[in-house]
């Protein structure tokens, strides 16, 4: 396996859905290759830096106009 | 279409209770539409709470889905301000079928379907003012293309041009508001199919089948959709970075 193949199996190795053989060659490369280790790290830092956009906080005024919209919801 | 393998075994388990023989097990299968018992009924406290009237359940769902709800809408709507009405229009339709809801689908994935319907809605009603060949663009952005510009290996297939390690970086520097403003401009840059993948597993943290089911992919395509999306944003991060 070359870099250029196995940036090609990140996601796949992240989803565990390489084939034992796959993961096995995939691992002995990362094993012994600073690139793609520090690719790998790269692509689940991006994960995680995705995964904080979630915290968006929501407005307080969209929030108190939903709660007001369940009150009446409840009512009926 | 195949399937999700996750999935058939979800929906399977929900087919087969533990306590049938193989046998059992084989004729039911032979029947995949048949529910042994009945629909199934998925005992979610959340979904029982907000049924109760419980405000603060309520509140706590809309909270915490506001952020990926939004990402979201704006895969299929421009503007901000569209999309927060979309998100807005999707709670009011979730607490009047609130009833209906019959636990096929997690309540995740059923409210991310409602914003889906109501997003590519409002999005049919504008396209129709847009020009005629926005509505023809292709998108190839499946094809076979690297995901690492191809100028990083050298002719050997090995790294000429390696990426630096993260590891080092301050935490600061990942997630200030710069940074994510660069992230979210960097989703919004994504061709449709990938951004609908990144923020539904990265952002909304569903699982694999779960996307699946929503998009109606298979399971090899969804992975291929969130490795081109994610790709696409590590490569505006490390050049963010630098």
């Amino acid at each position: 396996m070359r870099c250029r193949e196995v940036v090609e199996l990140m996601t796949d190795y992240i989803e565990g859905t390489l084939s034992d053989g796959d993961r096995a060659r995939f691992e002995e490369h990362i094993a012994g290759c600073d690139g793609c280790r520090a690719y790998l790290e790269q692509l689940r830092t991006t994960k995680r830096v995705l995964g904080t956009l979630a915290a968006e906080p929501i407005p307080a005024a969209v929030k108190a106009d939903l709660l007001q919209a369940f009150k009446s919801w409840k009512a009926t | 279409m195949k399937l999700c393998p996750d999935l058939v075994r979800k929906s399977w388990r929900l087919l087969a209770p533990q306590t049938q023989t193989d046998r059992q097990l084989l004729s039911t299968r032979e029947r995949p539409y048949a529910w042994p018992g009945g629909p199934p009924t998925i005992d979610d406290p959340e979904l029982a709470a907000i049924r109760a009237g419980d405000e603060a359940a309520f509140e706590s769902i809309i909270s915490r889905y506001h952020g990926p709800l939004t990402r979201l809408a704006m895969t299929y709507v421009r503007d901000v301000g569209v999309a927060e009405d979309v998100v807005q229009e999707t709670w009011l339709t979730f607490l009047r079928t609130l009833d209906r809801f019959e636990g096929r689908s997690s309540l995740k994935t059923w409210v991310f379907g409602i914003l889906m319907n109501i997003a590519r809605a409002r999005r049919r009603k504008e396209q129709r003012v847009l020009p005629f060949t926005a509505l023809f663009r292709r998108d190839d952005s499946d094809s076979h293309k690297p995901t690492v510009e191809p100028g990083r290996f050298g002719v050997n297939g090995l790294w000429a041009a390696p990426p630096d390690s993260w590891r080092n970086l301050p935490e600061e520097k990942l997630i200030n508001r710069e940074t994510l403003d660069r992230v979210k401009q960097a989703i919004e840059a994504l061709p449709e199919r990938h951004k609908e993948v990144v923020v539904l597993r990265d952002l909304a943290g569903m699982d694999a089948s779960e996307v699946c089911e929503l998009l109606s992919i298979s399971a090899t395509n969804q992975r291929v959709r969130l490795h081109r999306g994610r790709a696409a944003v590590r490569r505006m991060l490390e050049e963010y970075l630098r």
